[in-house]
């Protein structure tokens, strides 16, 4: 179960209009007339070296539901204000977004930045970085996080290159050398055998993009409140560019992997996708939801919407079983933070172990349902992953 | 429709290993490649070109040996090739990076139009997705990202349409041209050419510019226009060392017994 797919009841049953507009067919005509009006932003005069300060994370939001990664953004975001001892923001772009302000404040910001036009209303490149630039520019941030979606990559690349600032991609450690007020931004570099800090000189704001459930969620806390700076968007609708006709969201019965709080992930070693069955059964035995490495997914045992690591999800689970999981770096990436870590693998050798909280040595087609066998019997209260978000 | 592809050569990264001892990259021998998300905005902007018409130009920005690259994408169809190489690029970030490239398709611009520009979603060895944003927004072109599909392009009316993919689900845009794409894998599947022009492509004169043939400002090149680098380089940290709760020699049953024990407390709500 996830927020994402719950439709308010308020809100019209989509809040994105679909526009009618005809398909285009190719075609071959050429027309050598050049006609089209841009809205460019190498016209934006980049910043001067101002006297940037505070600390801003973006927060993404999509038809009035925020990304998760925007609130665990303004976790880490709020740890690293407090060491330098500067405002943590939030900056909010969109329509009809007065509803979503109070949550800002609630989870740690001290100020909200807003733009509210109908212009926002969709995500679009284009008028989401112009609205970023100009905030950025009317108010000087010294640092500015964005969640590392396809949404905050899209924006996050246009807006560095206006600012003409630097910008480090898919952090997985924040933090700020407190003399120099430099973000040391950590990010694990060839497929994830290394990690590199990288800084950013002269040039404001130092802008890094952090994956999905890097941090987590810092606690809610429902009596904070802070002040709201709304900014005009001041854009000419006739001139836009792009337009988006049509939004068709994945259908989701399940919720989404990396919000789960319990995984069960199954391996090559599991051998066929029968015992991967076994991995099934035990994550429906405790709530939880079923995680695949990169093999089992190639090998048509789970979606690829279940991969975890480097080049699919990371995750943060509360608990992590990985069976017949070898634990290479690529995968290991993906959920070395979760908060507890049950390998199960016949190899004592293999590099899981490393990670692992609990450790069994054995096979686990014979392990799986003798674990799901006990679990599910001893289990008295409901299992942790049934009635999250209700 | 013409159509600049701008691709990057890449160690294959499945091939890359890390010295130990040294914690630095062993590259003795590991294949150069092109970027694999760039095979595929090559893919697509020569099927493009078959239908209606046009030149595909590839540009790579990188040391002379990434000629290797832009003949391989010769050999698959591409009308022209362009190599900027220069002393004053090396140690670029994504920042210069995208002016160097930005630079050279103004340049290319200014002898044939252009009316779409092709990137890879992001390359392997560095995974930033950032040149192509850069590019965009040097260009002052609109950008889209993601793309997994080209829907229709009207070129008389200079507009285009696609589908992107958005962490939700996808989106179907439409927008004006000229614009820059980049490209993710679902985009097509890439056929090889029946006959791959290797002729062609070992004679192909690839056009190679400096920034003699640019004239950038030779402050945002390099390291020196470059506002990021790499601080520290370190070995992932690991876990504290865990709990071994049972060998091979103890049964199924009795192993479970005593996982339950520590993971019932994880697991359960309790009961209020
Ligand atoms: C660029 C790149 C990106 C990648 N991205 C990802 C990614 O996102 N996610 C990912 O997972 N991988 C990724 N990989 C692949 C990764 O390097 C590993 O190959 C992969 O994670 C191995 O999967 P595995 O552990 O299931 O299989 P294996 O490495 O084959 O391990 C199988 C394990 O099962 C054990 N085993 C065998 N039989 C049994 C049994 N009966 N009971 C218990 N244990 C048993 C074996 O001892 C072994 O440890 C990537 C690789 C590259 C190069
Ligand atoms: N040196 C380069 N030469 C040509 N194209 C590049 C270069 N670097 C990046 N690109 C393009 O930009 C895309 C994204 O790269 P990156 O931002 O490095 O992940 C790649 O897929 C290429 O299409």
């Amino acid at each position: 179960m996830t927020a994402k797919k719950k439709k308010s009841p308020k809100a019209p049953p989509s809040a994105f209009t679909e526009k009618t507009v005809p398909p285009i067919t190719d075609n071959p005509e050429r027309s050598d007339t050049k006609a089209h009006e841009q809205i460019p932003l190498e016209s934006i005069e980049a910043p001067k070296n101002l006297p940037a300060h505070g600390i801003w994370v973006y927060i993404e939001q999509l038809q009035g539901e925020v990304a998760p990664v925007s609130w665990e953004l303004m976790g880490v975001g709020r740890q690293l204000a407090d060491k330098l001892n500067c405002p943590l923001s939030g900056v909010l772009l969109g329509h009809d977004i007065q509803p979503l302000t109070e949550l800002a404040f609630q989870y740690g910001a001290d100020t909200l930045y807003a733009i509210d036009d109908p212009m926002l209303k969709p995500y679009t490149n284009e008028c989401h970085s112009i609205a970023l630039v100009q905030l950025c520019q009317a108010h000087h941030p010294e640092i500015l996080l964005i969640g590392a979606t396809t949404t905050g990559r899209d924006l996050s690349g246009s807006v560095a290159t206006a600012l003409r600032t630097g910008l480090t991609a898919d952090c997985t450690q924040l933090d700020v050398d407190v003399d120099n007020r430099k973000l040391l931004q950590t990010r694990p570099a060839f497929g994830g055998n290394i990690l590199a800090t990288i800084l950013c000189r002269d040039r404001w704001p130092q802008m890094a993009t952090v994956r999905p459930r890097v941090f987590s969620k810092p606690e809610k806390q429902p009596e904070r409140s802070g002040a709201v700076v709304w900014s005009d968007l001041g854009l000419d609708p006739s001139k836009t560019v792009m337009e988006v006709v049509e939004r068709i969201l994945d259908e989701r019965t399940e919720g989404y992997l990396d919000e789960a709080d319990i995984i069960v992930a199954g391996g090559r070693g599991l051998g066929s996708k029968d015992n991967f069955k076994l991995v099934e059964k035990l994550a429906q035995a405790i709530g939880g939801m079923i995680g695949a490495s990169r093999p089992a997914v190639e090998s048509g045992w789970a979606p690829y919407s279940h991969q975890v690591g480097q080049t699919g999800l990371t995750v943060r689970p509360k608990l992590y079983i990985a069976a017949g999981i070898s634990g290479a770096i690529q995968h290991l990436v993906g959920m070395q933070n979760s908060d507890v870590i049950v390998a199960i693998n016949k190899d004592p050798d293999a590099p899981i172990f490393r990670v692992a909280t609990y450790g069994i040595v054995g096979d686990a087609a014979t392990l799986l349902p003798a674990i799901t066998q006990e679990l599910g019997a001893r289990m008295h209260g409901a299992p942790l992953g049934t009635e999250r978000q209700l | 429709m013409n159509i600049a592809v701008c691709l990057k050569q890449v160690p294959d990264t499945s091939e890359v290993r890390i010295n130990p001892k040294t914690n630095t990259l062993m590259r003795e021998g590991i294949p150069s490649i092109i970027n694999p998300y760039d095979v595929h905005a090559l893919e697509e902007a020569l099927t493009i070109r078959d239908r209606l018409g046009g030149r595909v130009t590839v540009l790579t920005m990188g040391p002379p040996q990434a000629t290797d690259s832009l003949r391989k994408a010769i050999s698959y169809g591409a009308d022209h090739a362009i190599l900027l190489t220069d002393r004053a690029f090396a140690g670029s970030d994504t920042l210069a990076t995208s002016y160097i490239l930005a630079g050279a398709l103004g340049r290319l611009m200014d002898r044939e139009p252009l009316d779409l520009i092709f990137c890879g979603k992001q390359a392997i060895d560095g995974d930033t997705a950032q040149v192509g944003p850069g590019i965009a927004s040097r260009l002052g072109w609109p950008l889209l990202t993601y793309v997994t599909k080209i829907d229709g392009i009207d070129p008389t009316n200079q507009v285009f349409q696609v589908q992107r993919k958005i962490e939700v689900g996808r989106e179907v845009v439409r927008c004006r041209l000229p614009a820059l794409v980049t490209v993710v894998k679902e985009i097509n599947e890439i056929r090889y050419a029946p006959l791959p022009d290797l002729i062609r492509a070992a004679h192909y004169p690839v056009e190679v510019w400096t920034n003699a043939d640019l004239g950038l400002d030779a402050s945002q090149l390099g390291l020196k226009g470059s506002p990021t680098w790499v601080n520290k380089i370190s070995t992932p940290p690991m876990r504290e060392k865990g709990e071994v709760l049972a060998g091979s020699d103890v049964a199924p049953a009795e192993t479970a017994r005593i996982l339950a024990d520590k993971l019932i407390p994880h697991i359960v709500v309790p009961n209020r």
